[in-house]
């Protein structure tokens, strides 16, 4: 059911009209994947989905769409443009998978190979089970991708940030920092100006 | 169905529950509200006069912004979770590689701050 | 074991803590850090290599099997950090006459080259990915660097959509592979794949290995993975340019030798092919697309195109012979391209930078001394002996006609006849035509230094190939052990 729902919900997002139920669709998608990772038995695959994809990237996406004030109207005659091309990629992908799965092969001791990786999951918990590798076996990797976090921070603010000049910023400190020497407290009567 | 699977069965009642609810809400104000909708009533409603333009607006990049710095540091708090779950069995080693990780985020933290990327002009 | 690992990937580590010392120098820094942080970063790139080149030669593994270090990953790392430091010194002056410079520029180089680096030395397919993330993300913000420009954010936007879609590929591929397999790791992947030998290798891992051939071949550009490349080329200032043609093409080449004459050594026959049809198409569209090519940054697109497709020949071959080629011709291409770009750089008018090829026009007569230079260069590029980029030529070649690839051989040196046109015209322009009007004079010190020195590698290597080639061998027999 998941995964006709999650079809679905991609054929939606490439063919509505309006971008921003795109976006809403595309957020459905997000939630039955979630759901397929789900009965995988890997729930923090299908946490982690809902809390970032769902929570952060469409966020993200809804504040692009909005950003780029896409005329739907325009968005129409692209697409029978390049329709074939894209269809002919696509069946020729799904072709390949339809054969692949058609003559699947392990190879012959796959089993003992992924057994020595991690704990089955009857001794500990998805998370549990990535969070013995992730921080201790594979560190390398980790601390890469922290890297990796990093360069996307700088990068996201070369590009988009922008000083506007003129803009009065409120200086908290500078006003808390006021002693009685530099204001004149009044004490004003009713009826009566200072 | 494997008894772990089974422990979700609270969460697919309570999506099918959620599911109806919406539906019966809409459907019994579709099948019992009058519709005669026209172009006066499906016009969005500005005050009385007039509307100015197109609801669809250009946002500001600013947005765009700070939404993918939060994409970054709710990745960053993703890594956290099996780090705490496991932290027991994982020993110093597993503490000092997060603490790590932390250090090369704070040192974007501070590059972002020093930038005013945080601040809203 | 962590120290021990930790003194395997010191250089990385090094580059890693001057990357973020250099971020937090450049904040607090009051005025423009850019000069500063550039000359630091240069420093960053001589201490890693310094530190590479006094370190252990000897095959070692580090992070359980995770990262590897020996001969090949050294020359490699040692071209990519030197194609690193010369195109950031390249670029300081580039980025003051353009009013871009912003110290992040040398910072973001700094990460790209570490993270090719950790993908040149990867020893599982996840190191790999990560790498190449790593290195591809700063190249996706530095192509759309010049924020201003309608033309630098198409290119970053370009790259970036085509890159992301290269990565899915590769992914795609990683995970048919380790369907297959059941790891990641080279090591073990060698293991799993020499156990099936002789029966015939299952589907699952022949696509998977197409997948990250396609993958890994859209960051070298070759064709058809290539369409990005002028585009990106033209569009991304030039010393973002400089950096792109270089640098990421050789990690990625490097890479790419690894993963098909390591994990994938067994499955040569079905690799072959697929090489052998990549480096045909590369060296006919890089030939003939620069035919009509007026931008001499895309001229140099093109050209670079089909150099890829002559390194590949000696891929192609598969033979140690053949590996030791194609890093004597990546040795080579990294220095005329830097004394190429070098000298688009200087390309200026009036202060305003001109990209032209008829914008060359008289170069002999205005500025005798670059005229000179570029036409060596582009002497060296079309292969014309005794120059460099002959003797590159000639080994990839060679190596491919021992393995018995006559075809492949005939169409290069046909098609290395064709791009020969296009660099010869070059040089017409600059000796034949009459002046347009001549570039502004100054040359900045770091821009002299560069194109002594890689006009002086041309020449060096010309005379005596002897080191080059002695070292390049050693790279090469770590992937043919026995």
């Amino acid at each position: 059911m998941f995964a006709a729902v999650l079809v679905a919900s991609g054929v939606m997002v490439i063919s509505s009209r309006n971008p921003v139920h795109s976006v809403l669709f595309l957020i459905l998608a997000f939630f039955n994947a979630a759901g397929l990772f789900l009965l995988l038995g890997a729930e923090f695959l299908a946490m982690s989905l809902v809390i970032v994809y769902v929570g952060a990237v469409a966020v993200l996406f809804l504040f692009v769409v909005m950003m780029l004030d896409i005329n739907t109207a325009e968005l129409k005659d692209g697409i029978l443009q390049y329709l074939p091309t894209g269809a002919v990629i696509g069946i020729l992908l799904l072709v390949e998978l339809v054969a692949l799965f058609g003559s699947w092969g392990f190879a012959p001791d796959v089993e003992a190979i992924i057994q020595s990786q991690t704990p089955p999951i009857a001794q500990a918990t998805n998370t549990e089970a990535l969070g013995m590798l992730i921080y201790t076996k594979y560190v390398f990797l980790f601390q890469a991708s922290g890297l990796i976090l990093l360069v996307a921070m700088v990068g996201s603010i070369l590009l988009t940030l922008r000083r506007r000049e003129g803009v009065r910023h409120q200086k908290i400190a500078d006003q808390v920092a006021r002693t009685t020497e530099t204001v004149k407290l009044h004490k004003v009567q009713t009826g009566r100006g200072i | 169905m494997e008894p772990w699977q089974l422990e979700y069965a609270p969460i697919l009642i309570f999506f099918a529950i959620a599911g109806g609810v919406a539906v019966a809400a809409l459907g019994a104000s579709w099948l019992a509200g009058r519709q005669k909708p026209d172009s006066e009533k499906g016009a969005p409603y500005e005050c009385g006069f007039d509307p100015f333009g197109d609801t669809r607006s250009k946002f500001d990049v600013r947005f765009y912004l700070v939404s993918i710095l939060f994409i970054i540091f709710d990745l960053e708090v993703a890594f956290l979770f099996p780090w705490a779950v496991t932290l027991g069995k994982i020993g110093l080693f597993g503490f000092w590689s997060m603490i790590v990780f932390l250090a090369v985020l704070t040192v974007g933290f501070i590059y972002e701050w020093r930038k005013g990327a945080l601040e809203w002009e | 074991m962590i120290t021990a690992d930790l003194a395997t990937v010191l250089p990385e580590l090094l580059l890693a803590l001057a990357g973020l010392g250099l971020l937090m120098f450049g904040v607090f820094h009051k005025g423009d850090a850019t000069r500063v942080v550039s000359v630091l970063a240069i420093l960053a790139f001589a201490a890693a290599l310094l530190v590479m080149a006094k370190g252990d030669t000897q095959s070692i593994t580090a992070f359980n099997g995770l990262f590897q270090v020996d001969r090949f990953t050294v020359f490699s790392k040692g071209l990519i950090l030197l194609a690193a430091a010369f195109t950031t010194a390249m670029s300081v002056d580039f980025l003051e006459k353009e009013k871009i410079g912003r110290f992040e520029y040398p910072v973001l180089i700094v990460f790209s080259t570490l993270g090719m680096l950790t993908m040149v030395s990867a020893g599982d397919f996840l190191t790999l990915y990560m790498g190449l993330e790593l290195q591809s993300l700063p190249l996706y913000v530095l192509a759309a660097y010049n924020r201003d420009n309608q033309r630098a954010t198409e290119a970053g936007l370009k790259y970036f959509v085509l890159g992301a879609l290269a990565s899915g590929l590769l992914l795609y591929g990683i995970s048919l592979v380790y369907g297959f397999a059941g790891t990641t790791q080279f090591s073990s992947l060698t293991l799993v794949l020499g156990a099936t030998e002789g029966a015939a290798p299952s589907m699952g891992v022949i696509v998977g290995m197409v997948f990250i051939l396609a993958g890994l071949a859209f960051k070298i550009s070759a064709v058809p993975f290539h369409m990005w490349t002028p585009d990106v080329y033209e569009g991304a200032p030039t010393s973002v340019t400089a950096f792109f043609a270089v640098t990421p093409k050789i990690a990625a080449f490097t890479l790419l030798i690894r993963v098909l004459e390591g994990p994938f050594g067994q499955l040569g026959h079905q690799w072959q092919q697929v090489i052998v049809v990549i480096a045909l198409l590369s060296m006919f569209v890089g030939s003939f697309g620069a035919l009509g090519q007026n931008n001499i940054k895309r001229l140099l697109a093109y050209s670079s195109i089909g150099h890829v497709g002559f390194a590949l020949v000696g891929l192609a071959a598969g033979t140690e012979m053949g590996i030791q080629g194609v890093l004597v011709y990546l040795a080579i291409y990294l220095f005329m391209n830097i004394g190429a770009f070098a000298i688009v750089m200087l390309m200026r008018r009036k202060g305003v930078a001109v990209e032209g090829v008829d914008d060359l026009a008289g170069l002999s007569k205005t500025h005798p001394a670059l005229a000179y230079v570029m036409a060596g260069v582009m002497f060296s590029m079309a292969g014309i002996p005794p120059l460099a980029g002959f003797w590159g030529k000639f080994y990839v070649f060679m190596a491919a006609v021992q393995a018995g690839l006559w075809t492949l051989s005939i169409v290069g040196l046909l098609t290395s006849v064709v791009s020969a046109f296009y660099y010869l015209r070059v040089i017409k322009v600059m000796f034949m035509d009459e002046p347009k009007g001549e570039f502004d004079r100054h040359i900045g010190k770091p821009a002299k230094l560069v194109l002594v020195l890689s006009t002086a590698v041309i020449i060096l290597f010309s005379i005596f190939p002897g080191p080059l080639l002695s070292s390049a061998k050693v790279a090469a027999q770590v992937l043919f052990p026995g």
